[in-house]
């Protein structure tokens, strides 16, 4: 239906909902096949061992099992890793099966196929391996020590070194005024999407076709990587990501399970399924964080930052993922944050452990990043006795509404840092809380107000096609839509972005709804199924709407140019008579002489009378590969109370002020800053992957592995009156699927350690766990006994 | 995430359950099943049979009853929570209850099943031990009673034989002074260190939650109170004879730091 309204930056309820909220979403745990088996993997009891014999008699010989089946009864390729950042990286060999060493908990040596999920499962705990254990090495700094190696063949722990090559005058990191040099550590997390992993492989084994379908954040690199590992070529292999249930980077990946089950299929002839178990999802799904950094502040005694330094270690686990590596790369780039230091250096060395490896979590890169450079500006306000804001402000760059460069060398669309940062103050009522803070402290209260800031940026839209090939990653960062335009009115959008919650089925449509001058109702959006999209490059890195979008902006702006070929025509009027107005092409100065899209894509259909050369039906396809990143920023400040007797921490307070550019739907870029946030704060204080010495997870169920509920997260005031647009591209939009998560952790970090600074705390480490304030306490005030400053 | 094989035989009587433990070794009781079920996943445990005596609504009753308050072993933590009787006569039982796991943990789980699974973390075993509880075991000789200080003898193991079954539970009216302190990480958790207080006889009897391989009271505390010490002070002794696990929620150390923050507050509360 032709309309006048327009749909970009209102609260659209999400097309998405009632399939979800009804249960008639179509999750993979739902699909079932005809002749359908199950498979299940075998993970011995090892971290770290040679096998000796995989003796699979009794599993092959249990109730339902159709087969089981060990690496050499597969003809598959190593698994896809796609990021090999520097010319002398080392790459660990990664089959979907290990065949002569375990090197984590996850590593499978066996599959098991069954009729029932439950009976694969018994026969896959029933595949006997004898082994030689050998001894685990899960703390980074002692396997750089190269005592016990993971890969023999590579020979050395330390298997990737990547710098960012600098700039400015590196002397000021001895010569400054004050120079502050600080170690963080930040823990291993586990993504946790609601769904674990899960996928089903069918075909026609006569044609050798194959489907696959996988609870994926990327069908088409599945599809593009997984033909060149099963040898299945690309245009018969079909990838479909159905409804799925979270993602948050574990599902950015092309796993072993996804590989094994294409070959048994291709092996069986029949469909072959297979359902992560949560526990399995802990171990054999990536993880993400993993790093300690070495930070150095080179500034003046009145707060103004000179340079900046970090050198990190990178846990990559005990192979590489897809792209392991180039996560601590990506946020090489953006450890300045929104400050304008003169110097800057940041390199990283990757150590493989004997634990599952590391991949992007939400923010990937940038969350480890903006938490440090964070944590080391209030550790310098606090050095020279300044208000954390007064520092703040002293250095964030001025506001800019045309690209300029950042001194990690990229150049920064636009924005206007300030702005976040006075709104957030606003509204957190920042002179009162530290009025409130001094009374508390004077009267010596139990629970100790803390006021934590964040200021960030981020580096999203990935990206730029040849600035990734000059980071030597494997693809592009380009993406596709296509529009089709029905005789009925309605509107058919393909997008090669694959949405997982993003809410990409609404945003897309009010994106082609204001374009085409028709509801968002009359559109439906089509995602997620490789047969079906054009080609993309799918979703991850807050890409899909400053990519996908902007693609299926220059889509729309073909079918309204083929549009006013046919309108002139049939008004016989010249094209440079019309003008684009109200939802319609109308003659100018005569707006009743007007042709609507629906009525256009009518005649287009049945092409009675088509102007000469235009083809039929109302289409176009378009593919857009940015010019720059898009650069999100702003502002996030927490409120805690923190108990100095157990030292319990409570969110009292959160607001986030986050300017992503142009917002085309409100309601879902608050959903994305609470989910985000969410995740933040379980950073912050609850979630942590812990090995034991011996390399097994003791955190390997939801009871120990701490992920906050609704109880536990705080309300969280946003707002989003800051709306700087991108200057990359036509849409003005930035991204927003990763920011709370980028900003939160060292806002709640920042305010716990404010709570008891005045106790001579400096310093706590993620996440702020009861136990771990208490003990800084402490040590402070022992400290204090014997004079000196304390830290935890 | 899935359990091994097992059997699974719903019974209509508390004698049929009886026969049914005789009968199998390897069985246990199932009742709210928010305990054995999650271990069962684990394969923790693996019964041979699941005995589910969870539709004998003749065990869910709260009464009041010579002089005390006799609750039925299958009472479910939802109904101690929701009864009014019970936040009149022993307000601490209802309010403990009410802070068990999360809304669909107390709809199913049980006072009994609590006391039999007798996890040290659990909160009804240390709450019931302050208020020095009688239960009510049924087996194949009948009914015989068990008190407080006998019921939980180690680790997961209560008193109970393997062919009894837990009835009932009767605790005195404790209508004023009392305070349940529960330290967790997250709103459903277990706690990693929980202090019952309740006000008796003049004094308070104290009992720690997961400040050992069973339930404790605070002897140490206790005997100060006795002997006229002031709350902070009889705190100190909150960790006396405790041996308090380390693990990810806490070590040791913490736990015993904990407690005395936490014995102290609850003494705070019941004795105000």
């Amino acid at each position: 239906m032709a309309t006048t309204e327009t749909f970009i930056g209102q609260p659209v309820l999400r097309k998405e909902d009632p399939e979800l909220i009804t249960g008639q979403a179509n999750f993979i745990d739902n699909w079932t096949m005809p002749g359908m088996v199950w498979m299940a993997l075998a993970r011995p009891p090892y971290v770290h061992a040679t096998i000796d014999g995989i003796d699979t008699t009794e599993a092959a010989s249990m109730p339902g099992v159709v087969g089981v089946y060990a690496a050499a009864d597969f003809d598959l390729g190593a698994l896809p890793f796609v990021w090999p950042i520097t010319e002398d990286i080392k790459v660990p060999v990664h089959y979907a099966l290990a065949s002569d060493k375990v090197r984590f908990n996850g590593d499978a040596v066996a599959v098991v196929v069954a009729e029932t999920r439950e009976q694969a499962i018994d026969a896959a705990e029933a595949v006997a391996v004898t082994a030689t254990e050998l001894p685990a090495v899960i703390d980074m700094e002692q396997a750089a020590k190269d005592e016990v190696l993971i890969h023999d063949d590579l020979g050395t722990n330390s298997v990737v070194h990547w710098s960012h090559g600098g700039a400015g005058d590196h002397s000021i990191f001895d010569s400054a005024p004050v120079v502050v040099q600080e170690r963080y550590a930040q823990p291993r997390l586990i993504p946790n999407a609601i769904e674990p992993r899960g996928c089903l492989a069918y075909g026609v084994p006569a044609m050798d076709e194959w489907t696959l379908v996988s609870s994926t954040q990327i069908p088409h690199i599945v599809k593009v990587t997984l033909s060149g590992v099963t040898g299945i070529a690309e245009q018969k292999l079909r990838v479909i990501a159905p409804d799925v249930g979270g993602g948050f980077g574990s599902k950015l990946n092309v796993y072993a399970e996804e590989a094994l089950a294409l070959g048994l299929a291709r092996k069986l002839g029949r469909p072959v399924k297979w359902i992560e178990g949560r526990r399995e999802n802990y171990v054999a799904t990536t993880h993400g964080r993993g790093v300690i950094h070495d930070c150095t502040l080179a500034g003046t005694e009145d707060g103004k930052i000179l340079g900046l330094k970090f050198v990190e270690l990178a846990d990559m686990g005990a192979y590489y993922q897809l792209l392991t590596p180039g996560i601590p790369e990506l946020g090489g780039w953006v450890y300045m944050g929104p400050y304008d230091p003169d110097a800057y250096w940041y390199e990283f060395t990757g150590i493989v452990t004997n634990s599952t490896p590391t991949d992007a979590y939400r923010g990937a890169g940038r969350p480890e990043a903006t938490y440090v450079i964070e944590r080391l500006v209030d550790s310098f306000a606090r050095r020279i006795g300044k208000d954390p804001v007064e520092v703040r402000r002293m250095n964030l760059k001025p506001a800019f509404a045309e690209a300029s460069t950042a001194i990690s060398g990229l150049n920064v669309d636009s924005g206007d840092y300030e702005a976040t940062l006075d709104t957030a103050l606003g509204l957190v009522e920042y002179d009162k809380l530290r009025a409130q803070q001094r009374d508390g402290r004077e009267r010596g209260d139990t629970k100790q107000l803390g006021i934590g800031l964040s200021t960030y940026i981020e580096m999203c839209g990935l990206a730029p096609s040849n600035i990734l090939g000059a980071l030597r990653y494997a693809a592009g960062g380009w993406d596709g839509a296509t529009i089709e335009c029905l005789p009925t009115g309605k509107v058919l959008v393909k997008t090669g972005t694959s949405p997982h919650g993003q809410g990409h089925e609404t945003t897309w449509a009010q994106i082609v709804a204001d374009g085409l001058g028709v509801t968002p109702d009359d559109i439906e959006v089509l995602h997620g199924d490789t047969l079906i999209t054009p080609l993309g490059m799918d979703t991850y890195g807050s890409r899909s709407v400053s990519v996908g979008g902007a693609a299926l902006h220059f889509a729309v702006e073909k079918v309204k140019a083929k549009a006013r070929t046919i309108a002139a025509h049939e008004l016989e009027v010249a094209e440079d008579d019309l003008e684009w107005g109200d939802g319609s092409w109308h003659v100018t100065g005569a707006p009743d002489k007007a042709k609507t899209i629906p009525e256009i894509a009518f005649s287009a259909w049945h092409a009675h009378s088509l102007p000469e050369g235009t083809e039929p039906h109302l289409n176009a396809t378009a593919v857009y590969d940015p010019p720059n990143f898009t650069w999100p920023g702003g502002a996030h400040i927490c409120v805690v109370e923190v108990d100095t007797e157990t030292g319990a921490t409570e969110i009292v307070k959160y607001v986030a002020v986050d300017d992503c550019g142009t917002v085309i739907n409100p309601m879902i870029v608050d959903g994305q800053i609470h989910g985000g946030v969410a995740q933040g704060v379980a950073e912050a204080l609850y979630e942590e992957a812990i090995y034991d010495e011996s390399g097994n997870l003791t955190t390997s169920t939801m009871t120990q592995y701490l992920v906050p509920t609704a109880v536990e997260v705080p309300t969280i005031t946003t707002d989003g009156s800051h709306q700087t647009p991108s200057t990359t591209n036509p849409l003005g939009v930035k991204g927003i699927g990763e920011a709370g998560t980028i900003a939160a952790p060292p806002a709640v970090i920042n305010a716990v350690i404010d709570a008891v600074s005045h106790l001579g705390v400096t310093a706590i480490e993620k996440p702020a766990s009861p136990e771990r304030v208490w003990r800084a306490i402490r040590d402070a005030r022992s400290d204090q006994g014997n004079g000196r400053g304390g830290a935890a | 995430m899935i359990p091994a094989a097992f059997e699974y035989e719903r019974v209509e009587s508390v004698d049929a359950a009886i026969a049914a433990l005789q009968a199998d070794d390897g069985a246990k009781l199932l009742a709210g099943g928010h305990s054995l079920l999650p271990q069962m996943k684990l394969r923790f445990a693996m019964p041979t049979k699941l005995v589910d005596i969870g539709r004998l609504r003749d065990l869910s009753y709260i009464r009041e009853d010579d002089g005390g308050v006799a609750i039925g072993a299958l009472t479910r933590y939802h109904d101690l929570e929701a009864s009014d009787e019970l936040r009149q006569l022993a307000p601490i039982v209802s309010s403990v209850a009410g802070q068990v796991g999360d809304p669909q943990v107390r709809h199913m789980g049980t006072i009994g099943g609590s006391v039999a699974h007798a996890d040290p973390a659990g909160d009804m075993p240390a709450v019931l031990l302050a208020l020095g509880a009688t239960f009510v075991a049924t087996g194949p000789d009948g009914t015989r009673e068990i008190g407080a200080d006998d019921m939980f003898p180690g680790l997961f193991q209560s008193a109970l034989a393997n062919d009894e079954v837990l009835t009932e539970i009767r605790v005195p009216k404790t209508p004023g002074g009392w305070s349940y302190q529960k330290f967790t990480r997250r709103a459903q958790d277990w706690a990693v260190v929980g202090v019952a207080a309740v006000r008796m006889n003049g004094s308070a009897n104290v009992s720690l939650t997961n400040m050992g391989l069973t339930p404790l009271r605070a002897g140490g505390v206790e005997e100060a109170l006795a002997g006229g010490a002031d709350p902070a002070t009889a705190a100190e002794r909150a960790d006396e004879g405790s041996a308090p696990p380390s693990d990810s929620f806490g070590s040791e150390e913490y736990r015993r730091a904990l407690s005395k923050v936490l014995v102290r507050r609850a003494l705070e509360e019941a004795l105000a």
